[in-house]
């Protein structure tokens, strides 16, 4: 079926929608990657199976839905009935027939499966009214987890290719252009670079073919905001990137997708086939002159081909190394020509800016950072998931409101944003307005949006030694700055995490991290040094220390600790003893144990299984 | 434009590295080659820029690849400049402490003993990638750089003998370090472990180019097949014997 004209497809999108209130009730699973993980295909199956032999009024399997993530990837696998938005969590198979009989059929409230609110540790009954869930704001991840992640049916009954219906039959490019600037949108792949100006220089150039790009190599540690999109609604990232190339005059986009997001790309693909077989995509969308192509490349994986310019040469067939960009990537990008790429999260706000207006858009969020935000919030924080915010709110907020504060109440430490190449921001900043500037004025940066909390028991030095470890592998090593000082920086740090550094060798971490600054050639060397450089701005101490007292307090730097049981605590339940690979504790069952230094490698294997914290860090 | 207070003028299009040493200022540049484009990874040709409309904001440039722009104010050699040539001097010696080239280059900025933990077994590899880049422009594309990082190394494809390799030793030749390995032994040459045989003059035997570069150039340059047969030595006696026998001729035809 094709659909030729906004007529058809507004009349499509009301068949949609009564095809799905054909069901009053509807059974939604999560089927990301986390509740996967936790065995959410099992309880697909599971619901289609019982489903099959019982007779249920108002229901049938057709009104159960395999949805992206739902963000809460900590309480998988999810669940949730609509309309009511009863909320279940770790959903076992043994219970489908329970939900079935009870909250199905009857409208009865499963307690064991809801929510327990860990701060006042009540049940919480309804999706929206979960502190996780509640302080959201979702733009991009609109439909994540709301609609089955392949089909476009769904899509359209949610409003979808609205946006780029309205932008291909009553706008003009350069209109969409002023919308997305109006809408004050600035790149979430980290930059921040206002978009509506980029697609504007890029639109304006009259060398041809131009090109359309949409950047999904997430490469950050802890980051999955754009999987989720990728996965969960792909065709809000198609009809980005139609309205992109509407925009700027390009026939041709390409998604570049790494290879370790397989369903990112299966999902893809298949949005892909849905939208052309309507029309939607290929020659003539929607009965208008306008072509688009959109084909896939997949990436190896590189951190480094996250960058604009390695991404081009990458999906050129090339080796993904960045080039100077004196002259822009807008100006001389895929196969030198005129290139605009943008992020997925970018792309999935594009269809609701035009649909609604820029001017609507540009009212959330703060004056210079509008809109939303997505954040993948992990570490030490009770809830952990994918949220989106808008732009404004507070570090405090996100962590205490939405991620419940810190697991078992131990103090916070650091929260870092940004990605490996962001920074770590103590305490004092906890009450900062997350917002591109905010953030890169105090030392870190918005990124693509990671947030690792930390608490107490984690220590900079080796926070930082984890991230310049990670920079150092994935440097590209075609600048020296880059190749050879992030690995010298690294090998300082564990210098520093050892005991085994200077106070000279302090001042000189500091002056190379400074000239790797200067003088790499791209993003990821120049901002390289920040997890070093963001540590000791905020906790210089520490490395202190670790340098002249051969101290680490958090009790995280092996060469630095010892572990030594406390006789009052340890009741003798031989569990350390279990655990320990290098036998070095000795002891009988209720009898007082004891750790033999000289054999014990201080892995903290002990420390972690033991039920009464008899074991001390000295 | 100006170079440190110097009013100097440019071609556009041109690079300011090129413009820079048209002055007679000597800036180092390990990564740059006239035979192919510019590469930027060896940091070292960097300098200040600004512009008097560009309100005292400065930033730092690889003058390799800049192009040259109207007014633009240039400074070369400034404490931050070579504050950052030290750093990456010190960094090279610290990868190759066993290079004479980076030895010599780091002593000119002061620099004798790196201040980092120097390389173990290091092949003394600066990494400019002018060898594959070079192999490339000469049509072969034989080796490529390896990896990435630290551990990034130049080398033919898997390791193996490289199969588009023609032993031309345009890898070896321009290596800044002279760090790429070959052995020329009677019509023999061996290179990344791969073995050619040379051809001999058949006028006076001297060993010239292998035989197998002889067949691309022939191919690419659409040669004779006979072109390498001799030198160029024994060509250019043969072209003035033929030359003379025409003079002779002409003489004789004119009496």
């Amino acid at each position: 079926m094709r659909i030729t004209s906004p007529q058809q497809l507004e009349k499509l999108r009301k068949e949609c929608i009564a095809r799905l209130d054909k069901f009053p009730r509807k059974v939604l699973i999560c089927c990301g990657p986390g509740c996967l993980a936790s065995g959410a295909q099992k309880i697909v199956d599971e619901f289609k199976k019982k489903l099959k032999s019982k007779r249920i009024k108002n229901f049938s399997v057709e009104a159960m839905k395999e949805t992206g993530c739902h963000g809460f990837c900590e309480q998988g696998p999810l669940v949730v009935i609509e309309p009511d938005g009863t909320f279940y969590t770790k959903v076992k198979v043994k219970d489908v027939d329970e939900i079935i009989d009870k909250t199905i059929r009857n409208e009865e409230v499963i307690e064991r499966l809801l929510y327990k609110d860990p701060k006042t540790g009540n049940k919480i009954e309804k999706y929206s009214d979960i502190p996780f869930y509640a302080k959201q704001t979702r733009i991009a991840l609109r439909n994540v987890g709301k609609i089955n992640q392949c089909d476009i049916d769904e899509y359209i009954a949610t409003g979808g290719y609205k946006g780029m219906a309205k932008a291909l039959t009553k706008m003009k490019p350069k209109d969409v252009i002023e919308q997305v600037k109006k809408s004050g949108l600035r790149g979430r792949g980290g930059g921040g670079f206002p978009t509506g100006r980029k697609w504007e220089s890029c639109a304006v150039l009259e060398e041809q073919p131009h090109y359309v790009i949409c950047n999904g190599d997430e490469g950050d540690p802890g980051a999955f905001m754009d999987r989720v999109i990728m996965e969960g609604d792909p065709h809000t990232v198609l009809e980005g990137m139609i309205i992109a190339a509407y925009a700027v005059g390009a026939n041709e986009g390409y998604i570049y997708v790494r290879e370790e997001y397989p369903l990112a790309v299966i999902n893809l693909q298949k949005a892909i086939e849905q939208t052309t077989e309507y029309g939607l995509l290929g020659d003539g969308i929607l009965g208008t002159d306008f072509n688009f192509q959109i084909k896939i490349s997949r990436g190896g994986g590189a951190f480094v081909c996250g960058e604009s310019s390695a991404l081009m040469k990458s999906v050129a067939g090339e080796v993904g190394e960045p080039r100077a960009k004196y002259i822009r990537s807008v100006q001389k990008g895929l196969f030198d020509k005129p290139t605009v790429l943008n992020n997925v999260e970018s792309y999935a706000n594009v269809p609701v800016i035009i649909d609604r207006g820029g001017d609507w858009f540009a009212k959330i969020g703060t004056s210079t950072s509008t809109g939303t935000k997505a954040f993948s919030l992990v570490g030490k924080v009770r809830n952990s998931g994918l949220i989106e915010v808008p732009m404004g709110t507070t570090l405090r907020e996100i962590i205490y409101d939405i991620g419940g504060g810190l697991q078992n109440d131990r103090p916070f430490k650091a929260v870092q944003t940004g990605g490996p190449s962001g920074g770590c921001l103590p305490a004092d900043k906890l009450d900062l307005s997350v917002d591109f500037d905010t953030l890169t004025k105090a030392g870190s940066m918005m990124g693509s949006g990671g947030m690792i909390v930390m608490d107490d028991r984690t220590c900079v030095v080796d926070v930082a030694k984890y991230f310049l470890a990670f920079l150092n592998n994935e440097s590209c090593g075609k600048c020296v700055p880059c190749r050879e000082g992030l690995y010298q920086l690294h090998a300082l740090a564990v210098k520093v995490s050892e005991g085994r550094a200077t106070e000279d060798d302090l001042e000189l971490m500091e002056k190379l991290s400074e000239n790797i600054v200067l003088g790499s050639l791209c993003g990821l060397g120049k901002s390289g040094p920040n997890p070093f450089l963001s540590t000791v701005m905020y906790f210089r101490d520490e490395y202190l220390e670790h340098i002249r007292d051969k101290k680490c307090s958090a009790g995280v730097c092996r060469a630095l600790i010892t572990y030594e049981i406390d006789e009052e605590l340890c009741d003798g339940c031989m569990a350390c003893i279990g655990v320990c690979p290098h036998d070095a504790i000795t002891g009988a069952k209720k009898k007082l144990h004891t750790i033999d230094k000289s054999l014990c490698d201080r892995c903290g294997a002990c420390y972690a299984v033991c039920q009464r914290n008899a074991i001390k860090i000295l | 434009m100006t170079i440190n207070g110097k009013i100097c003028k440019a071609e556009e299009g041109e690079m300011l590295l090129a413009v820079i040493r048209r002055q007679g200022i000597d800036i180092p540049a390990l990564c740059d080659h006239g035979a192919v484009e510019p590469f930027g990874a060896c940091r070292l040709c960097m300098v200040e820029i600004t512009k008097e409309s560009w309100d005292g904001w400065k930033k730092h440039v690889t003058s390799c690849l800049y192009p040259v722009e109207e007014g633009l104010i240039v400074q070369t050699h400034t404490d931050k400049v070579i504050e950052l040539r030290k750093t990456v001097l010190d960094l090279q010696l610290a990868r190759c402490p066993g290079s004479p080239e980076i030895q010599q280059l780091a002593a000119e900025y002061g620099i004798t003993q790196t201040s980092f933990e120097e390389t173990i077994d290091s092949d003394n590899c600066i990494l400019c990638g002018l060898c594959t880049r070079i192999c490339e422009e000469m049509g072969f594309a034989a080796i490529s750089t390896i990896g990435r990082g630290h551990l990034k190394e130049v080398g033919p494809p898997l390791k193996e003998p490289p199969p588009d390799c023609v032993g031309c030793l345009a890898c070896a030749q321009n290596c800044p370090t002279h760090v790429i390995p070959y052995e020329d032994e009677g019509i023999y040459r061996t290179i990344w472990d791969k073995k050619f045989e040379r051809i001999q003059c058949s006028k006076c035997g001297k060993l010239g180019i292998t035989k197998d570069f002889a067949e691309a150039l022939i191919k690419m340059r659409g040669l004779g097949e006979d072109y390498f047969d001799i030198c160029d030595e024994c060509r250019r006696k043969e072209t003035a014997l033929t030359m003379g026998r025409i003079s002779q001729w002409e003489r004789e035809v004119v009496e």
